[in-house]
């Protein structure tokens, strides 16, 4: 794959330790605007410090880190607003309804809070819309978790494991939201070689925090990720 | 900074009011702190620094339960990664967490202060001691939510944070009790109003202003990780 002259992703030796141990060490990655980068890796390789870095909530410890080029330690600022974070945790507040969720983040974000009830209706939450979100199940509060990520229309997608918790038909639903058709730069985590390369257009493997693998994901095989896992 | 402000706070009471904790626990506290000591000491009655000393000290210890809870709901449920990816003023925060506190301790007090009139100072206030108790109440309140929402963003950050927040905040917030109490004692004797000490509220406000200015300009280094 060839690297535009500004990428939307530009790492460039990124390292990140939590004490004595050495969480991301030495990577170095670039992606093109609109494309898709998969990363594989065991539990503890290093994906979601990677996200967490390049969504400014972590800062690095070594090496340099462009987004839409601006370099995250002195123009984190700049950056913020234009990404989109999917994670593990649906950073919704439990007591309050998918709504009023999503009215707060709309305000933080100065988005027209017509755009909550839009999205909404696209994942099929409307009916459930006024409920809190701990009466909902985890696959709702997903989708609740997704309309959060691209109610600001982020430039930037960074999804961990996004599909997880979804059944056939909700992943259906965001799929237009988080999926290759959006438009958006994409950094994926994923445990699953096909279903992530797929949909990828370059493949990172991460093991114990270093680059074990760097190609564009036509040329990556399943077997080849297996190997990550050994 | 307004529009996140008033997002934030917005958040909060819709949080308080769905699921009410802080000012419920609190406004509990010192009315069973008050009873404590209208049995522990024995008295129908207290009078100037005596009475100032019991008042003040309750409403810091109850203060304490706020400012452990003040940033737990935003810790636990991602509300720091959700407001750190907004484009916002990292400030905005520590505006609208030092005015919900403030609102906590205003509301707390409409409920104590009744409370201490009836089962410690007998006599009760006239409007214009009542008046003038407002003013020490505001001033101090004010110097409680900024060092408290100081406090209890470095705390929430730790795993003590229960432990961490009294012993951080209490020392920081002598001089507020000092102030606030010396400043009362005047309006709580038995014997009727003396006038307001106008030095400690001085004191109050300059307080105020050092430890607001100092929470604004280190708070965005609180929320690193």
């Amino acid at each position: 794959m060839t690297v535009d002259a500004t990428p939307a992703i530009d790492l460039r030796g990124v390292t990140r330790r939590y004490g004595d141990r050495t969480a991301l060490d030495d990577v170095t990655v670039a992606l093109e605007p609109g494309r898709t980068l998969v990363v594989f890796g065991p539990n503890g390789a290093g994906k979601s410090t990677l996200l967490r870095i390049l969504a400014t909530l972590l800062r690095m410890h070594g090496g340099t880190a462009k987004v839409l080029g601006h370099d995250l330690k002195s123009e984190d600022w700049k950056v913020r607003g234009r990404i989109g974070l999917l994670g593990h945790e649906p950073l919704l507040y439990r007591d309050l309804t998918v709504r009023e969720n999503l009215r707060f983040h709309a305000r933080l974000h100065d988005v027209p809070l017509a755009r909550v009830e839009e999205l909404l209706d696209e994942v099929g939450l409307i009916a459930r819309a006024d409920d809190q979100v701990h009466t909902l199940s985890r696959g709702l509060v997903q989708r609740a978790a997704v309309c959060r990520a691209v109610l600001h229309d982020p430039e930037v997608l960074l999804l961990d494991e996004p599909r997880a918790n979804l059944d056939p038909n909700a992943a259906a639903a965001v799929e237009p939201l988080i999926g290759p058709e959006s438009g958006r730069t994409r950094i994926i985590t994923s445990h699953d070689p096909a279903g992530g390369l797929a949909e990828a257009d370059l493949a990172l493997g991460l093991r114990a925090g270093r680059t074990a693998l760097l190609a564009p994901a036509a040329d990556v095989t399943a077997a080849m990720i297996g190997e990550l896992y050994r | 900074m307004r529009r996140a402000v008033g997002a934030l706070l917005r958040k909060e009471a819709a949080l308080e009011l769905r699921t009410p904790q802080v000012i419920p626990g609190m406004a509990l506290f010192s009315i069973v702190t008050y009873v404590v000591f209208h049995f522990g000491l024995r008295r129908n009655q207290v009078s100037g620094d005596l009475a100032a000393g019991v008042l003040w000290v309750t409403i810091l210890f109850a203060a304490m339960l706020g400012i452990a809870r003040l940033f737990v709901t935003d810790r636990e449920e991602g509300g720091f990664d959700a407001f750190l990816l907004a484009p916002v003023d990292r400030t905005a925060m520590f505006v609208a967490k030092a005015i919900s506190m403030f609102t906590y301790l205003a509301l707390v007090q409409v409920v104590a202060i009744p409370a201490f009139v009836v089962l410690l100072l007998g006599p009760g206030l006239s409007g214009e001691e009542l008046l003038k108790l407002m003013a020490v109440l505001a001033l101090a309140d004010i110097g409680i939510a900024v060092v408290g929402t100081l406090v209890g963003a470095l705390a929430v950050q730790t795993r003590a944070r229960d432990l961490i927040t009294p012993l951080l905040a209490l020392p920081l917030l002598v001089p507020v009790v000092i102030g606030a109490a010396r400043a009362s004692a005047p309006l709580l004797t038995l014997t009727g109003a003396g006038t307001l000490p106008g030095r400690w509220l001085v004191v109050l406000a300059l307080y105020d202003l050092v430890f607001g200015l100092l929470a604004y300009a280190v708070f965005d280094f609180l929320l690193e990780d």
